[in-house]
């Protein structure tokens, strides 16, 4: 019989291979081993597990490139191969760029988780008040969003830093003040398509006052989007935060955030490519794995989905 | 039928309920009265448009605000007012003393809760008690609406179930703080006519068992001569007849009941057209001073034009507010 299809076998019995990325979001292990063991765990026990301190270098190690690159040049332009001392090489000041990354990722995610999670509260808060409520208090919070999204950040950020001095709360009040208005925005659309179906007007009907409909029936209604945006949010949060850094608003120096980082090694990117290339990759795992959560959470969380 | 001698549960007196436009104030309910007693179904009967929901709305004060207002009358319930009430006493009136099932099954459940959280929070209003007792409560009220295997259904989701399923589901909530008046805002008008029956026997079944008064707001005939003890047939804001379900159907006296009754396809008759009154009802903003029904009125003299006319006797509890009652026309 020639005409019996014969299954394909790449990838056959491992689902992430199986289904390719589309597979792998449903599999939030995945995203979390990545989170957890390649981000924050280190972080956590960063005293223990990274090999140099993050801020102090010497500087006749400085530029030492990854430990695979072999030497190159010589005389004056001569360049020194990698070496198991310094896994992920050295910056400009011979500091080492494994131990400053996972350092970093105390910061920059503490950054991220804190600035989210006030960001989306406030917003959350002001969103469900505004779609609910609607009349002048709509107006209101309305305003302040567009005002809140017509102001350019980096601007709006360098006068905080002038005014508070850059600092962690500093970082973390510019990045509020710019992200809470997409959450009251998302969520006071959302909230007035909710609150015309008939289960909000039942649960008045039922003698529920206005703080319980919100509360109990609006807010369990949008978290779903909300997660999906604060995980998306998660990346543009940690790029905010390092061009702040950048342009010296953000974490002040030495500290090692993964912003600072790429900002350092920006101008070296022809001659030191690692300077830069790491805290990026770390930045693109943090990103993609919270994204993946998100979907997966995102699923779990409807109940139409949940069992598929 | 219901005995007259029946406790007298709601009483409304001259209710009016005025929308107040930028440029216009629309009468949604302009003068209404009826009374409600135990065990008793009062079914309100009219066209799109001609205040039968405002009448429920404003019977919990639930009038969209802030346009709509209730600018007279008063609200009887058990003998006191509703309309006296502060806005904290009127939400213990809500749910626990007068409760409402909606139109819609489909929108009426929040989604992202099971049955049972939806089922408990509606039982939790009425006493707390321990999360136990509120597992085998919800499971009675579920039987109590004939859900099979009500234990099963507590875990689903409102997603997972079909819309009659649905309604039972808001029925039981809406009766589960079993109040004394229940108003039913076109309960079946979104379910198929086999799930319709099922759902009317099913509230008539529940009615029986515990002397409920339902206030039955819909536009089908059927269902009112199935249901009601009693019909009130509602035009531009006012009741404009009032009786027992026998008596309207048998001799109706106003001439748009008449009208509404006509237009009812029947199987027997085989017609080119079916019927329709001619004419579109008056806009609640722009009323005219004498009989609102008199532009369509095939009917019509002067005096409709100049005058409203008062409610006349048709017969004992059957009242209609037209002028060719009156013995002068």
């Amino acid at each position: 019989m020639a005409n019996i299809a014969i299954p394909r076998l790449r990838g056959y019995g491992i689902p992430v291979l199986r289904k390719g990325y589309a597979g792998a979001r449903r599999y939030p292990v995945i995203s979390l081993t990545i989170m957890l063991f390649v981000l924050v765990i280190p972080a956590i026990f960063a005293n223990w597990v990274a090999p140099h301190d993050p801020v102090a270098g010497k500087l006749s190690d400085r530029l030492i490139p990854p430990f695979w690159v072999e030497a190159e040049g010589e005389g004056l332009y001569a360049r020194p191969g990698g070496s198991m001392e310094h896994i992920l090489g050295t910056d400009k000041l011979g500091r080492d760029i494994l131990s400053r990354m996972i350092y970093g990722a105390r910061i920059s995610l503490t950054v991220a988780a804190i600035s989210i999670i006030l960001a989306g509260t406030v917003g959350t808060t002001l969103g469900l008040i505004s779609g609910y409520f609607g009349g002048s208090i709509d107006h209101l919070i309305m305003r302040l969003v567009d005002i809140s999204l017509s102001i350019p950040a980096i601007l709006f950020a360098l006068v905080l830093a002038v005014v508070l001095g850059p600092s962690f709360q500093t970082v973390i009040i510019v990045i509020v003040s710019i992200f809470w208005s997409r959450y009251a925005r998302l969520v006071r659309g959302e909230t007035l398509s909710l609150k015309a179906q008939d289960f909000v007007a039942r649960a008045k009907v039922a003698g529920a006052s206005n703080t319980r409909i919100i509360t109990h029936h609006l807010f369990p209604n949008v978290v779903n989007t909300l997660i999906v945006l604060a995980t998306l949010e998660v990346g543009q949060v940690i790029l905010l935060e390092a061009t702040l850094s950048f342009l010296g608003a953000g974490i002040p120096r030495p500290n090692p955030a993964w912003g600072l980082m790429i900002a350092n090694g920006r101008e070296l990117l022809v001659t030191a490519w690692w300077v830069a290339f790491w805290p990026g990759i770390a930045i693109l795992l943090s990103v993609i794995s919270m994204n993946l959560l998100g979907d997966w959470l995102r699923d779990k969380l409807d109940p139409k989905l949940r069992n598929l | 039928m219901v005995e007259t001698q029946a406790k007298l549960v709601l009483e409304v007196n001259d209710l009016r309920t005025y929308i107040f436009n930028r440029s216009s104030v629309v009468k949604a309910v302009d003068g209404v009265s009826f009374t409600l007693r135990q065990g008793e179904t009062l079914g309100i009967v009219g066209e799109s448009g001609c205040g039968k929901t405002m009448t429920a709305l404003s019977l919990l004060q639930l009038v969209p605000k802030p346009a709509g207002r209730i600018v007279g009358g008063e609200i009887l319930l058990n003998g006191d007012d509703l309309l006296k009430k502060s806005v904290d006493e009127m939400r213990q009136v809500r749910g626990r003393e007068i409760s409402m099932i909606l139109q819609d099954p489909q929108t009426s459940l929040n989604p992202v809760f099971t049955i049972g959280d939806q089922l408990r929070e509606a039982l939790g209003v009425a006493r707390k008690e321990s999360r136990k007792n509120m597992v085998s409560r919800a499971v009675d009220a579920l039987r109590n609406v004939n859900v099979a295997a009500p234990e099963r259904r507590l875990e689903d989701f409102p997603h997972q179930m079909s819309g009659g399923m649905k309604q039972r589901v808001v029925g039981a909530i809406a009766m589960s703080c079993e109040p004394s008046v229940i108003i039913a805002d076109e309960p079946t008008t979104a379910l198929d006519v086999t799930i319709q029956l099922q759902y009317l026997r099913l509230l008539k079944d529940i009615q029986a068992r515990t002397g409920l008064a339902i206030i039955f707001i819909t536009h089908d005939f059927g269902v009112v001569a199935r249901m009601c003890d009693r019909v009130a047939v509602m035009y531009a804001g006012r009741f404009v007849e009032e009786g027992s379900c026998r008596d309207l159907f048998n001799s109706p006296s106003h001439p748009y009941t008449q009208a509404l009754i006509a237009s009812v396809p029947k199987l027997e008759e085989k017609v080119e057209r079916l019927y329709s009154i001619e004419g579109q009802p008056p806009l609640l903003s722009d009323l005219p001073v004498g009989c609102r029904f008199e532009p369509r009125c095939p009917h019509a003299k002067e005096k409709c034009v100049s005058e409203y006319p008062p409610s006349f006797m048709v017969d004992s509890g059957h009242q209609a507010d037209c002028w060719r009652l009156d013995s002068s026309w």
